[in-house]
């Protein structure tokens, strides 16, 4: 996904006799590999490479403070805590890989910092809160289905902030590309608080209002979390209608035992697999009226689970984030390795001259560029909104900064780097946010300190970040 | 040619008599201003206009003795951005307009607490409507008063009805790093720690957005009730994400909840939170009605909390001026004169309450509410239920009342 290595070194040392062979070979040209396998396969590495190192920095930590407060057992607590920041260190990482990419497509193209970025951004999370609560407005906006509703409010996002970005592209940054670089970056600071105060104006007449609240609350899918046991074996508990569950009826004994407990879990079985439980109000179960089965999955039985231990709960909102994120990235690589387009912005951030005597509108390349960076803002923007619940003008300030680091320290101009480097950043950010809280007088405040702390150790000892290449030189 | 240029001269002649004439006019009825300083804008501006419209409203209706007296009052509102360093500068040039003889304000005590060293140095008086921690007035500036309550007994009010609560043995709690947070978390816990309760943590946060990482250790720890030092803009967001993160005890804050806002950000999420509060809504208070109408029809909208407090404040500013004037006999007092004036002021009978200063600026008694969210629905707020009143002497006042 790097859009750096137009012609990679022959492959040296250990892997190179594997990396030759013809039906390896085979494997690595083929679609489905290139386009699908190796993506995803990318971004489960980064992200279970990210937890794996952090989970073990978390418990050296744990041994050598066993006890950072009276009563309090860090291994304990992070043990509790564990999926739980995962979780949520993956929803923000996405999210700033996201942003990441615009700032690291606009630096591999222009070699020049988009700091009106994180507006476009901003902007993104505004014109997701304009569809919702239009269609709110108009009323059932509960009735719509949430797989139409979701992904038509992100994409309208997405055109609405990618085609804003290509205006400003052509309104302020290209009269001045020829300028020295340090122009086109006041202007995109100056950008950056024009489209703040245009927003915060247009709210303010339009909604008397910019602290504007997605109309969340007529969408109870999204309010209710998901439970997730993972005592013993993990256990999804979606909820995939339509499915037909094998059950039992529940009367007599059977019920009177599980109405002990809080909740029971409905299992959800697909082609004779039990893929999880989905957990069900006792107080709702009637003797004889519906159906129930105490699943068991992993030789445990789910019912047996005590009640509120151990069971983290997700919100929807963080697997939407990780579903649409997994899915534009995926279509983003094959745009940019997979069609001529692609291959174009290839060439233009390679050397812009050539490129342009090859045949290849440049202007054209940069404009699209900008459009997909922007896209990817504005779709963050609207999956960040969704999730936070309400927007502000200012909500983009420190996702951008966040984001901005995420891609140096990945390795700026270089894609796959930006999609490392939120996922890096979203994983300590996350892991630090819950375990710095039992340590007197530190506490969640000092996040961001440690978290940049370690991209300046990282940039002291990679300085082209984790994934850049050494650019001897610039244009 | 001649007759031209002698017209042009006549001409400006007449009108730099014309002009001269109307500055001794305008010297002649004397132009005291009244400022209010307050967050006209960014995330509680809606506080904030509330404060300057309310006190505007009192300029309006109750500068007649002051204008029977040949004095003009004019009002003049500042945004102080809720940030320190916008309300000092603000605060400088208020200072250095010689007709500004008082100050209502500010909403947040970490911009008031800056800004009155400033206006202290000029002598200039600052009554509050909403500043409630402790070292506004602990400080023993002359200049500075307040009419509502402090951090300390609201706190510790927090903390006694956290305690009464039935199944609360655990709190864990949240503040956002300002001087206002900060401070009545911490009298909440102290407070908490004496009641028997256990403190699973005490954490601040500026994050403004997403709490996912903040909720997490929250999770494992399982407290009964989370206290979150905070303002609505951001304990709002809060409590929604926590909700729909899974976290099923009891929220309690401080009067930083205390915006309709709140409904709208925490959604269903909110409903059930306990907040104590300085300033209970308007229905509350049976003098306010009247005021609760005029500002409607003045504003379109209604009036949210403080309002009446500012309106107050602005009250007590204008009667402090005019017995400062008629001790000056007529003639316009010195600002120090005006502060001595209003810090004199005794029993003054405001819209919420009886009003008057120790040595110190604090009201001597002040009123502290429990209140509890009803609906999700913002126009709802105003009904919120209270649930108990407490009336809490300030520290001097107790001191001196033994």
């Amino acid at each position: 996904m790097s859009t750096e290595t137009v012609n990679p070194r022959p492959p040296v040392g250990l892997l190179s006799s594997v990396l030759t062979n013809p039906i390896v070979q085979r494997i690595r040209s083929n679609w489905l590999y290139r386009f699908i396998v190796f993506p995803i396969g990318q971004m489960i590495f980064f992200i279970a490479g990210a937890a794996l190192i952090m989970t073990v920095i978390a418990y050296f930590v744990a041994f050598l403070f066993p006890e950072p407060r009276p009563n309090i057992i860090l291994a304990d607590q992070i043990t509790k805590q564990l999926p739980g920041m995962v979780i949520s260190g993956i929803g923000i990482g996405f999210v700033y890989a996201m942003i990441a990419l615009g700032y690291t497509l606009v630096y591999g193209v222009l070699k020049f910092i988009n700091f009106a970025h994180s507006e476009i951004f901003m902007v993104g999370a505004f014109i997701g809160f304009e569809v919702m609560e239009t269609l709110a407005a108009r009323g059932g906006i509960g009735d719509i289905s949430p797989f139409i509703l979701i992904p038509a409010t992100v994409i309208i996002a997405m055109l609405v902030s990618g085609t804003l970005a290509v205006v400003i592209e052509r309104v302020a940054y290209r009269p001045l590309r020829g300028a020295p670089r340090l122009v086109p970056l006041i202007t995109a600071i100056g950008l950056s608080f024009l489209l703040i105060d245009g927003v915060r104006a247009i709210a303010a007449i339009t909604r008397n209002d910019f602290n504007l609240t997605y109309p969340t609350n007529e969408l109870p899918y999204l309010r209710n979390p998901i439970p997730l046991s993972f005592n013993g074996a993990v256990v999804g508990g979606f909820n995939l209608g339509g499915t037909t569950y094998e059950t039992l009826t529940a009367d007599g004994a059977d019920l009177e035992e599980w109405q002990v407990k809080e909740t029971v879990y409905q299992a959800v079985t697909v082609g004779g697999v039990t893929l999880g439980g989905v957990p069900v109000d006792t107080n709702d179960i009637t003797t004889g009226e519906t159906e129930y089965e105490l699943i068991l999955i992993g030789g445990r039985d789910l019912n047996e689970i005590e009640d509120g231990a151990n069971v983290v709960n997700i919100r929807v909102t963080i697997v939407i984030i990780v579903f649409s994120a997994v899915l534009m990235l995926v279509l983003l690589n094959y745009f940019v390795n997979g069609t001529k387009m692609g291959r174009g912005i290839r060439a233009v951030s390679q050397d812009q001259t050539t490129a342009g005597l090859m045949g290849i509108n440049v202007n054209r390349m940069i404009a699209l560029t900008f459009f997909i960076g922007g896209a990817f803002g504005g779709g963050a923007g609207a999956l960040f909104g969704l999730n936070v619940g309400t927007v502000t003008p200012y909500v983009g300030f420190f996702p951008g900064i966040k984001a901005f680091t995420a891609a140096v320290l990945g390795g700026i101009g270089n894609v796959t780097g930006a999609l490392l480097g939120g996922l890096t950043l979203g994983m300590v950010e996350s892991f630090l946010n819950g375990t710095l809280v039992y340590f007197p007088a530190l506490g969640q405040r000092y996040t961001d300190i440690f978290a940049f702390s370690v991209l300046i150790l990282i940039l002291i000892f990679r300085p082209s970040g984790l994934l850049g290449e050494r650019v001897d030189e610039k244009v | 040619m001649r007759s031209k240029k002698f017209m042009l001269v006549a001409l400006v002649m007449i009108a730099a008599l014309s002009l001269s004439v109307a500055f001794v006019q305008a010297q002649d009825t004397q132009v005291i201003k009244i400022a209010s300083q307050s967050p006209l804008s960014g995330p509680q501006s809606i506080l904030g206009i509330s404060i300057r419209n309310s006190a505007e409203l009192a300029v309006e209706q109750l500068s007649a003795d002051l204008e029977a007296a040949g004095f003009t009052v004019e009002f003049v509102p500042y945004d102080d951005q809720a940030t320190p360093d916008v309300g000092v500068s603000n605060a400088n040039n208020i200072v250095n307009d010689a007709a500004i003889l008082a100050v209502v304000g500010h909403l947040n005590s970490g911009v008031a607490l800056p800004s009155s060293v400033v206006y202290d140095d000029s002598d200039l008086v600052m009554v509050s409507p909403a500043n409630t921690n402790v070292n506004i007035t602990d400080r023993g500036l002359v200049t500075v008063n307040r009419i509502c309550g402090r951090d300390d007994s609201q706190g510790a009010a927090g903390a006694q009805f956290a305690a009464s609560l039935e199944g609360v043995e655990t709190v864990y709690v949240l503040h956002d790093t300002t001087a206002y947070g900060l401070g009545v978390a911490e009298f909440f816990q102290a407070e908490a720690e004496a009641q028997g309760l256990e403190i699973l943590g005490f954490e601040g946060t500026e994050e403004a957005a997403n709490f996912d990482g903040i909720i997490q250790p929250i999770l494992a720890l399982e407290p009964d009730l989370i206290y979150f030092g905070g303002i609505y803009s951001q304990t709002g967001i809060f409590i929604n994400q926590a909700r729909s993160a899974g976290y099923e005890g009891i929220f309690v804050g401080p009067d930083g909840f205390d915006s309709s806002e709140f409904a709208e950000l925490a959604g269903d999420a909110g409903v059930g939170t306990y907040y104590t509060s300085v300033a209970a809504p308007v229905s509350v208070y049976p003098e306010a009605e009247q005021f609760a109408a005029d500002y409607e029809e003045a504003y379109g909208e209604g009036v949210q909390p403080f309002g009446a407090q500012a309106y107050d404040s602005a009250a007590i500013v204008l009667a402090g001026i005019l017995a400062a004037v008629e001790a000056n006999d007529g003639a316009l007092p010195t600002r120090a004169q005006v502060a001595e004036a209003v810090r004199a002021i005794e029993g003054f009978e405001g819209l919420t309450g009886t009003v008057t200063f120790d040595d110190n600026g604090d009201n001597e008694i002040a009123s502290y509410f429990i209140l509890q969210v009803v609906s999700a629905d913002k126009d709802e707020w105003n009904n919120n239920e209270l649930l108990s009143t407490q009336e809490i002497p300030s520290p001097l006042f107790a001191e001196a009342m033994g």
